[in-house]
């Protein structure tokens, strides 16, 4: 009896099995296809015409830069064969490597640049930021082109190879043409895939298929730099929302690459012997906590301040990451471990300093008016942190009325400058990717000029003038003379808070290698094995 | 009757107008931007105030809700916000997913459900009767995610019968088609088996306790025929009504479904019109599914006609 009943459930099961693999058999592609988990779905295919992370991942995928940024922040020549500046600092002249196409078979040329470079360049800050040094703009051949300047600056090159959004990405002059305020509706790039526009369904899949023509640069890959060599004949990011759908998916082989796991779920997936866990960005990410400086009590720096010397980092990353090998204290506003990484001015602070962050409160105008702490409850990375902040805030003193939200709610009131009591807001906690807060210039929550900074809009004349005076310094030493009298300021008159970094490794399939270590995910290099 | 279907038809009209109005409001009125959330993490207020201009939120409520009602009433329900894509076209793409795990769950809780309850109540007070009012408890308590969780971790990642997660078009194989949503429907089945079998025991009983049924076994016939014939027949209003309302429950139930299955179908794309603001493609999908539900209602009530010949309308 029981042989017959294991028997049964052994013929059960083969039946099973075949009929799964007959299925499934079925729909096995004969192509080597990336099966790839992005954090969100694609929605916008216009790089230049929003600052969303996904567009610019997009942008990676169908569009190639003049300049791009190695692993170790070096800004190399992408599209660029050779470029050359003038004694004075006056004249850049640049030439486009050979071979370069667009995906419709037309040679990039010269004025494809320029076209790019100009709605860029009205579009994006650190664009506008270097358009202000150019006073034209010109074809000088085919393939050839010049900026001349009004004065010397070392942003050029670092504003053609920004790595995050916008990135000044080259499109055809047609295309180009499109009024940055207007999306693009043709896609149309020169980058090592094609996006298949007909297989793009929206919260489902888009789909890019490797660009043959693509000629990559003789150099080896090396973070956005180097050759773009493709080893996929198509790579799909493909739409999973639930978290525990993402590992079962990895792990059965469904899927090849999931580019966020929740932190909670790295334990399993370290365990399971068909996943790896890949850190690909060296720099991470680095979260923040923004005031809005516009009304009370932020509006007065000694709170601000107070907070710098109230808050510590490790307490915040334990919080949210919990995992050590998964963040880093880090003292330096713009990101250990780059050129211009310095701890000055916050030496005695972000050390969770009480006493000292009390005596500020006491001295700052504050009147007891609880101030509204906004609370995103749906975003795994996000949600510990505000009521770590909360009791912080409350030990030195400050009254804290933490409203929970979902982040689109929290986006739209971030940009809303009524009192807080009127539908407004005091602070939040959000995190960036660090190779956005690499720079004074791309750093978004620095930008101090009151009504055209971002929400939160601090007002600073000397951190504004320190921001234009890194932009005209060529030279790398003084630069970071500037970067530390900036961070003094800084720790003088908050604009933030800076919370620590944290890394997101990948998960992938045991079968995958040649992922490039880069700040931003790209996808030339994967191979996929049997 | 054909007066009854038109009134009805025409009696949808002021329902709809009515979801029109309140959803056009509660969205707008609902916090959140949706164009700060399209212009992304780094652009300035100045570049969002444009993006709400270009969008047509800067207009007040009133003339926003006239241009919305003045298309509508020319069959366009507007552009996504996102994807710039006509909505129309957006809904077109989900309906075939949706529809599919619809039916194939609610065939499969009415396969196994009525024979359920008309057992439980057939076997009333035996043990069958506890183990399927026992299994009607649980089905209604554990949430349709910890049941599509553990039907994946034992048949896809344990046994591999079944993949973990995706959908194929019917176009591209009907057995891959079928395959693929056996487990989701699965998930999503148990709620209602538990739910009808639940409604059909109690009709049942209720029925078997009728002079007719005494009658039916005073003239001999086989218990199998009192059963089916006269019982489940005389039980069937209250059940199809059920079946009907569960239609209705399955709007809901499918958005989580499809969120754990990976089920491009309309569940998930309510779920990300409404976190991303999608004012035009929310609003469609609501008027999709109120009529939907309003049919369906009218669909039920013409079946009473069939199952009960003194409804009359």
């Amino acid at each position: 009896m029981t042989r017959t009943l294991l028997r049964s459930i052994k013929t059960a099961t083969a039946a099973s099995v075949l009929a799964s693999a007959l299925f499934t058999g079925g729909m096995a592609q004969a192509e080597n296809v990336l099966n790839v988990n992005m954090h969100s779905d694609l929605k916008i295919v216009d790089p230049i015409w929003t600052t969303a992370y996904m567009s610019r991942n997009y942008g990676y995928m169908v569009y190639d830069t003049l300049f791009a940024m190695n692993t170790k922040g070096e800004v190399m020549p992408q599209m660029v064969d050779s470029h050359t500046i003038s004694d004075d600092g006056l004249t850049y002249d640049f030439t486009l490597r050979e071979g370069l196409m667009f995906h419709d078979d037309q040679p990039v040329t010269s004025a494809d640049v320029i076209a790019s470079i100009k709605r860029w360049g009205a579009k994006d800050a650190m664009g506008q930021k270097m358009m202000s040094f150019v006073a034209e703009m010109s074809e000088t051949g085919g393939n050839s082109f010049q900026f001349k300047l009004n004065e010397p600056t070392g942003l050029i090159i670092q504003a053609l190879g920004k790595p995050s959004s916008n990135v000044p990405f080259i499109m055809p002059a047609r295309i180009a043409a499109t009024p940055p305020g207007d999306q693009i509706t043709e896609y149309i790039g020169s980058g090592p895939y094609v996006f298949l526009k007909d297989e793009w369904k929206p919260g489902d899949k888009a789909e890019f298929a490797k660009f043959e023509k693509y000629v990559p640069r003789d150099e080896p890959g090396d973070g956005l730099a180097g050759g773009k060599v493709v080893h996929v004949d198509k790579v799909v990011w493909k739409v999973i929302r639930d978290q525990q759908t993402k590992m079962n998916a990895l792990s059965k082989g469904e899927i090849d690459v999931i580019e966020s796991p929740a932190h909670d779920l790295l334990p399993l997936m370290e365990e399971d012997p068909n996943i790896q866990l890949v850190d690909l960005n060296p720099f991470g990410n680095q979260y923040t906590f923004r005031y809005n400086s516009i009304h009370p009590p932020f509006d007065d720096p000694k709170v601000r301040q107070a907070l710098l010397y109230a808050f510590d980092q490790e307490e915040f990353l334990y919080a949210a990451i919990g995992d050590e090998k998964y963040f880093k204290v880090c003292k330096a506003m713009f990101i250990c471990g780059t050129p211009i990484s310095s701890e000055k001015g916050f030496e005695d602070k972000l050390e969770g300093n009480l006493a000292k962050a009390k005596e500020l409160i006491a001295a700052s105008s504050y009147d007891g008016t609880p101030l509204i702490l906004m609370h995103p409850t749906d975003l795994a990375v996000l949600e510990p942190l505000p009521p770590v902040a909360k009791d912080i805030m409350e030990k030195i003193g400050l009254k804290v009325d933490m409203q929970a939200m979902d982040w689109q709610t929290l986006v739209g009131r971030r940009n809303k400058k009524d009192l807080p009591a009127d539908g407004g807001w005091n602070a939040f906690i959000t995190s960036w990717n660090s190779v956005d807060n690499a720079s004074p210039l791309t750093t978004p929550f620095l930008n101090a000029a009151c009504d055209q900074a971002l929400f939160g809009w601090p007002c600073d004349d000397t951190i504004q003038a320190l921001r234009d005076d890194f932009s005209r310094e060529p030279d790398a030493a003084k630069q970071l003379e500037i970067v530390e009298k900036l961070q003094e300021r800084v720790a003088e008159s908050p604009t933030h808070v800076h919370l620590g970094q944290w890394y997101q490794p990948h998960a992938m399939g045991k079968n995958i290698s040649g992922a490039p270590v880069s700040p931003v995910p790209a996808f030339w290099g994967y191979k996929k094995g049997e | 009757m054909w007066s009854y279907l038109f009134r009805r038809i025409l009696a949808v009209i002021p329902v709809l107008l009515v979801v029109l109005i309140i959803v056009f409001l509660m969205l707008r009125l609902t916090p959140g931007d949706p164009a700060a959330n399209i212009a992304g993490d780094a652009a300035t207020t100045e570049d969002i105030a444009q993006l709400r201009a270009d969008l047509g939120l800067e207009e007040p409520l009133l003339v926003q809700f006239g241009i919305y009602a003045k298309n509508l009433l020319r069959g366009d329900f507007g552009e996504s916000f996102y994807y710039k894509r006509p909505v129309i076209s957006m809904i077109a793409d989900g309906v075939q997913p949706t529809l599919s795990l619809a039916l194939f769950t609610i065939v499969i809780a009415s396969v196994i459900a009525v024979p359920l309850g008309t057992l439980a109540a057939y076997r009333q007070g035996t043990w069958i009767d506890r183990m399927v009012m026992g299994f009607s408890v649980v089905g209604f308590s554990v949430p349709v995610f910890v049941i599509g969780y553990l039907l994946i971790y034992f048949l896809s990642v344990k046994l591999e019968w079944f993949p973990v997660q995706g959908y194929q078009h019917i176009q591209d194989g009907i057995a891959g088609w079928a395959y693929r949503l056996i487990l989701p429907a699965s998930a999503l089945s148990v709620i209602f088996i538990a739910l009808i079998a639940r409604m059909t025991r109690t009709s049942v009983l209720e029925v078997l306790n009728e002079d007719y049924i005494r009658t039916a076994r005073a003239k001999g016939l086989p218990e199998s025929k009192v059963v089916m014939k006269h019982a489940l027949r005389n039980a069937a209003v209250p059940i199809v009504t059920i079946i009907g309302i569960a239609i209705g429950i399955l709007i809901s139930g499918v958005v989580v479904t499809e969120s754990v299955f990976v089920i491009p179908g309309l569940g998930l794309l309510t779920l990300d019109a409404i976190q991303g603001r999608d004012y035009p493609t929310v609003q469609a999908l609501i008027i999709l599914f109120s009529v939907v539900y309003v049919l369906i209602n009218l669909v039920i009530d013409l079946l009473y006609t069939l199952l009960d010949p003194r409804i009359r309308y």
